[in-house]
């Protein structure tokens, strides 16, 4: 009897050891999926789960859980799915965060307690700068790069006189601060509008005024829809040309605005025609599981899942080896949807910017054309003022 | 001169609009004693219902048509399961429930229409603009906004001064009990003036389709502008809400316009942008806060 009840003891505690050796990865995603900026987060999450599925619920070999809960974009809400993910779910890998004043209030938090955070969208010059850590990865973009790439172009295509529009806060200051980094020519006008603001009409009549050569603008989801409309209404996309980020020109904003928005130029770090085997392939998957084209933040999600995955890889999907952990993740060996990827010292990409146009293709869908690599292998300007410990 | 006389079309065209959505709200909180902070979602379903049917049907006139019914349906629907529940309690019980109100159906258009703002565009016959004072080009559907403001201003004129129901309207504005002893019908004369209410924020909406984006959460954008000008004309007054519409249209769009100019004359460039950014979002709540120094009331109060 007595040996009966060790030996099944023994089993017990074999077969509990099994399981723990099955036991999948998990990777807390927060992300924005209510309120009018939902779409975000649904792209980052398709993105990332698509490379999970094509591996059979695995990243790089390892099975990974996903877990996904909604920040509603506010600041607090997102602290506390952290909180539950790092204290009750023992998550040791975090993702997913859409806007840069969440992720301000999240990372710099999660990433004291030992815990990897990948940003697959927000990248705040605070991050990169002065609040960077080793245990933070942005594998989208450090934010101003979008705007640089544009300041660049209108240079060199030989705009002089351009007129610019952001909402009154810090996004709003950083943007038209990035696109000034790299343009040369003269302001016409720095107007900073009222967040949330709807009608434009106000600032297009006294934009007209000025007459200037281009206009550049951030103006995110709605504000740019409304911004585009009323613009093409009053006739100045014909005489005035408009350049931004590409926040405001992703594939699903373009169905609300379609014509409006046909030949504004837009900076970007991908696009879905990119020529490479592992864009056309994450392009065609995206297509077949969800039917609609890939916006730039599905192809972040995706990205950070496939990064995740060669790091998995790499440290045999032991996450509790956190230097070996990190070090797979600087490596960034990856097959990435942008061609060629590599991380700075304060771990943002090395990446190829380009300059893309809104385009009405065959099928008579709204998309954006790539026009250019403007920039190559471009990093950031937060390097130097980032001291890892 | 002439961008200070388009800057004046556009704050006119800015007014209109507030109006539409000011002039129903204000009726509903005059006579049914309700704050109803859901206001600004009828605004939405407006949009969304004409947007929906003029993609689908290709006309706009119907996406009107579309757009006034469903909102004015919304509106009774409301009023019946909701409101009548709500007469009787505090004005924080009806702002709780109506704040209710505006979660739901944000969130109800997200379930029935996804979470993609909507398309919709100017009408062919209303695009281009026109240059009816000589050296403005101005789009001509923001000149077709400002008629049919200016169409629905009268009409409800008319209706409330020709009209037995305007009559009854007013009679149940001024003393509920009263003309509920006489005979009017409270219960379905308040039915029909939440309708009416929902029906003008629709047509606000269905407006505001082709210029903005249609997405959810559209109507608080515009239900803040709204409250400031019911307060400034007097709450309950369509008169006020006229007035206050064309003044917070006007103040808002002119010191968008024009304070960077002006403070320019006395900062450095960089530094007027600021303030100037910064002051013409305040600038329609410094004019609430004066206007209510000198009249607690509003401009022209509704009763006495």
């Amino acid at each position: 009897m007595k040996r009966f009840l060790l030996v099944g003891l023994m089993l017990v505690f074999i077969f509990a050891d099994l399981a723990q050796a099955v036991e999948p990865v998990k990777i807390g995603m927060i992300t924005t999926l209510s309120t009018k900026a939902g779409y975000l987060g649904e792209e980052i999450r398709d993105g990332f789960q698509l490379a999970m599925d094509q591996e059979g619920g695995k990243l790089g070999g390892i099975p990974v859980e996903l877990l996904v809960d909604d920040d509603g974009r506010k600041p607090e809400k997102a602290k506390q799915i952290a909180e539950r993910f790092i204290k009750r779910d023992r998550v040791k890998i975090l993702t997913g965060i859409v806007f840069s004043n969440v992720a301000i209030a999240v990372v710099p938090k999660v990433v004291r307690q030992d815990v990897i955070y990948v940003s697959p969208n927000a990248g705040p010059s605070l991050l990169a700068g002065k609040g960077c850590h080793p245990n933070y990865f942005n594998v989208a973009y450090q934010n101003d790069n979008l705007d640089e790439v544009v300041g660049q172009y209108v240079t060199d295509a030989g705009f002089k006189n351009v007129y610019l529009l952001a909402p009154n806060y810090p996004a709003g200051k950083d943007h038209l601060a990035g696109f000034k980094r790299y343009y040369q020519g003269a302001i016409a006008g720095e107007v900073y509008t009222k967040l949330g603001q709807s009608d434009y009409a106000a600032e297009i009549a006294a934009l007209r005024a000025k007459a200037p050569d281009a206009v550049f603008f951030f103006l995110p989801g709605g504000m740019g829809i409304n911004f585009i409309k009323q613009y093409a209404q009053a006739g100045l996309n014909r005489t005035i040309p408009v350049f931004g980020p590409a926040f405001s020109f992703d594939e699903r904003l373009l169905q609300a605005v379609k014509d409006a928005a046909i030949g504004v130029k837009n900076g970007s770090q991908w696009s879905h025609d990119l020529n490479n085997p592992a864009n056309r392939q994450f392009v065609d998957a995206f297509k077949n599981a969800y039917g609609r084209t890939p916006t730039l933040y599905a192809s972040q999600g995706y990205d950070a899942a496939r990064l995740l995955g060669s790091a998995l890889k790499q440290v045999n999907g032991d996450v509790t080896r956190l230097d070996a952990l990190r070090q797979a993740i600087r490596k960034a060996d990856f097959d990435t949807v942008r061609g060629k990827f590599a991380f700075t010292a304060n771990q943002h990409p090395i990446q190829d910017i380009y300059i893309r146009e809104v385009v009405k293709d065959e099928a008579g869908n709204y998309t954006n054309r790539t026009v250019k690599a403007v920039f190559k292998d471009h990093g950031n300007v937060y390097v130097e003022q980032c001291k890892m410990e | 001169m002439l961008l200070f006389i388009e800057q004046l079309l556009n704050g006119l065209q800015l007014g209109i609009m507030l109006f539409l959505m000011s002039a129903g709200m204000t009726l509903v909180f005059g006579i049914l004693q309700v704050i109803n902070l859901a206001h600004g979602s009828f605004y939405m379903i407006g949009a969304y219902v004409g947007a929906t049917v003029t993609a689908r049907t290709g006309s706009f006139l119907l996406g009107v048509l579309a757009a006034l019914t469903a909102a004015a349906l919304a509106g009774v629907a409301v009023e019946i399961l909701v409101l009548r529940r709500l007469y009787k309690k505090e004005h924080l019980d009806q702002v709780l429930a109506t704040f209710g109100l505006i979660m739901f159906f944000n969130e109800l258009t997200r379930i029935l229409w996804g979470r993609q703002p909507l398309f919709m565009d100017v009408p062919v016959w209303l695009s281009g603009s026109v240059e009816f004072i000589p050296g403005i080009p101005y789009p001509a559907y923001r000149i077709a906004v400002i008629t049919v403001g200016i169409g629905v201003g009268v009409v409800l004129y008319l209706l409330f001064t020709r009209t037995r129901i305007g009559m009854q309207i007013r009679a149940g504005a001024g003393n509920r009990e009263m003309a509920g002893a006489l005979g009017v019908n409270i219960r379905l004369l308040y039915t029909l003036v939440f309708g009416l209410g929902t029906l003008l924020a629709g047509l606000a909406g269905m407006m505001a389709g082709p210029i903005l984006a249609v997405e959810a959460g559209m109507g608080e954008e515009i239900l803040i502008l709204t409250l400031v000008v019911i307060v400034i004309g007097g709450i309950g007054s369509i008169r006020g809400a006229l007035v206050g519409a064309l003044i917070v249209g006007l103040v808002d769009t002119m010191g968008r316009a024009f304070l960077p100019a002006l403070l320019r004359l006395f900062f450095s460039a960089a530094h007027a942008d600021g303030v100037a950014a910064s002051l013409s979002s305040m600038s329609v709540y410094l004019l609430m806060a004066g206007i209510l120094i000198f009249r607690p009331r509003g401009l022209l109060p509704a009763h006495g």
